[in-house]
């Protein structure tokens, strides 16, 4: 069994080795000026300076930070975060709901047969969508940022960008849900003569109903880590207050938080399984 | 009949429960929704607004924002690039090919990689590494290793196993058991799974520059903070595009891949 026959058998060599090692050599081509953009210089990991502030730092992770007036103010970010979500998640459904209902195709009533108004229906449908897209396509943290500038809204500011962003998100989900289940009943519903919010809730709602809600459950959990990251832009709640503390290097602060931050995503994890069984 | 009506007690009890939370919430931010919408709030944001208007297109800084694009996209590769390397080295021990022991350590690796949110990563890769795209690359990569080292561990875990198996009894080494026997079964779901999260990325990129991370995101909020609104402005359009490219890139590969799948 020597390599020499192995590598030189035919039965033996590697039918794909020249095209993988063609893409390996690609891949490292088109690596290098990558590299270059993102300033990749890893040798400052290792520099003394930066090495020495982050041991201190890490240093000062243990033991996490137990002052009773630190986990006062801990409890009550972590109230705001929770608060923060679930606002803003209300919020965000009652923007989603209108747009989801209008850009729904199974609820048209031009659709089910010759009507004057199909063009119009058509019209307001793409607009809905539009609007939608227009609303997802920032992210909320950015909103956040906008609306503590503009404003000087703290938690406020995370409750308005996640009621836009979310509400998007919500709105074009809802509808997806809705057009992929089956439109048979709402038609039916709809040519005998019903109003379209009646054969939402009677043609589609029943069908759909679970899917919309573990969906919305699983984006309230989405929402609960989003207001910890919008806090980093001052928007409130845990991630605030975790930025004041990386800002003056407590690591003790940091850990404590993080250690919450984790119990709170567990936590919303637990809550939303609940939910949906129960809800479903 | 009362199964039917203790699930509808239970429903209404938990929506309930829901109602009086969202009640509980707005109450407990004492948000003055109606304050914002007074004379002076609202002239204060009209202001705001206006400012933006109209948004700065001189070749000079859309030169800038065209290199701070660059760079975001650059952050969002290598940082998707390296994770598909380090976790998938680490889902091999996660998938449970060393033992139970190494197996339990590769996890517990991995979901603390996953659970710190990127932009909590970018904030302490500031201070190991600067201010700077490189940052936000460490950041990108340590999340999302933690992300794909777990789908990979997955994908790994219900791929079958007969390949293997059959290399082994021809006697094929564990290398070139694994490379020939697993790999291009799960290959293609691999490449799914890091494409997605590549896409994710470029949001995340764009968005990681606010702590220091670089990028757009680090020029938004260098222009914002000097109240220079109509860079801002600029550098708020650019992101759109990106993102919505982004959306529209990523759903027509999708239709593509998914076409050649059938």
């Amino acid at each position: 069994m020597s390599a020499a026959t192995s590598a030189t058998h035919p039965a033996l060599r590697d039918p794909l080795a020249r095209r993988r090692l063609g893409w390996v050599v690609t891949a490292l081509v088109l690596l290098w000026p990558l590299l270059h953009l993102a300033e990749f210089h890893p040798a400052t990991l290792m520099a003394p300076a930066n090495v020495q502030v982050m041991g201190n730092f890490l240093r000062g992770f243990l033991p996490p930070s137990v002052a009773p007036d630190f986990l006062g103010e801990l409890l009550a970010a972590t109230l705001q975060t929770l608060a923060i979500a679930t606002a803003g998640i209300a919020l965000a459904f009652v923007v989603a709901l209108p747009l989801a209902f209008c850009a729904t195709r199974s609820l048209s009533v031009s659709a089910i047969g010759p009507a004057n108004g199909r063009w119009r229906g058509r019209v307001l449908r793409q607009g809905m969508r539009t609007v939608m897209v227009l609303l997802r396509s920032i992210p909320e943290i950015v909103w956040a940022l906008l609306f503590v500038r503009a404003s000087g809204l703290g938690p406020a500011a995370g409750v308005l960008a996640l009621a836009i962003t979310y509400g998007g998100m919500l709105a074009k989900v809802y509808s997806e849900i809705l057009e992929a289940t089956d439109a048979r009943p709402a038609r039916a519903l709809l040519q005998a003569g019903s109003g379209r919010v009646a054969a939402l809730c009677f043609g589609l709602l029943p069908v759909a109903a679970e899917e919309l809600v573990s969906y919305t459950v699983y984006r309230w959990e989405c929402a609960i880590r989003a207001a910890v990251v919008m806090g980093f832009v001052g928007a409130g709640g845990l991630g605030q207050l975790m930025d004041q503390a990386l800002k003056g290097f407590v690591g003790g602060e940091v850990s404590s938080i993080s250690l919450v931050f984790l119990a709170l995503v567990m936590l919303a994890d637990a809550i939303s399984l609940v939910l949906r069984k129960v809800l479903a | 009949m009362t199964t039917y009506r203790g699930q509808r007690v239970a429903g209404l009890a938990c929506l309930a429960v829901i109602a009086m939370g969202v009640v509980a919430s707005f109450r407990y931010l004492a948000v003055d929704f109606g304050g914002l919408f007074e004379e002076e709030a609202r002239h204060r944001m009209a202001r705001f607004v206006v400012e933006f208007f109209p948004p700065d297109l001189s070749p000079d800084f859309l030169r800038k924002i065209g290199f701070a694009s660059l760079q975001t996209l650059a952050v969002s590769l290598l940082g998707t690039a390296i994770p598909m390397v380090v976790g998938g080295l680490i889902a091999l021990p996660a998938a449970g090919r060393f033992g139970t022991l190494p197996k339990w350590i590769a996890r517990s690796l991995l979901n603390g990689l996953r659970s710190v949110p990127e932009l909590v990563w970018a904030s302490l890769m500031v201070l190991a590494a600067g201010l700077g795209p490189f940052a936000g690359t460490l950041a990108l990569a340590l999340h999302t290793s933690g992300v794909l080292g777990r789908l990979f561990a997955e994908s790994l875990e219900n791929a079958s196993p007969l390949p293997e198996t059959a290399l082994r009894d021809l006697g094929a080494g564990p290398v070139a058991r694994f490379f020939y026997g697993t790999l291009p079964l799960i290959a293609p779901q691999c490449l799914g799974y890091t494409l997605y999260r590549w896409e994710m990325n470029i949001r995340m990129a764009t968005i990681l520059g606010f702590v220091g991370g670089g990028g757009l995101g680090q020029m938004l909020y260098f222009h914002l903070s000097l109240f220079q609104q109509a860079q801002a402005a600029t550098v708020l359009i650019a992101m759109t595009i990106l993102v919505l490219a982004d959306d529209s890139l990523s759903g027509w590969a999708r239709r593509a891949l998914g076409a050649q799948a059938h």
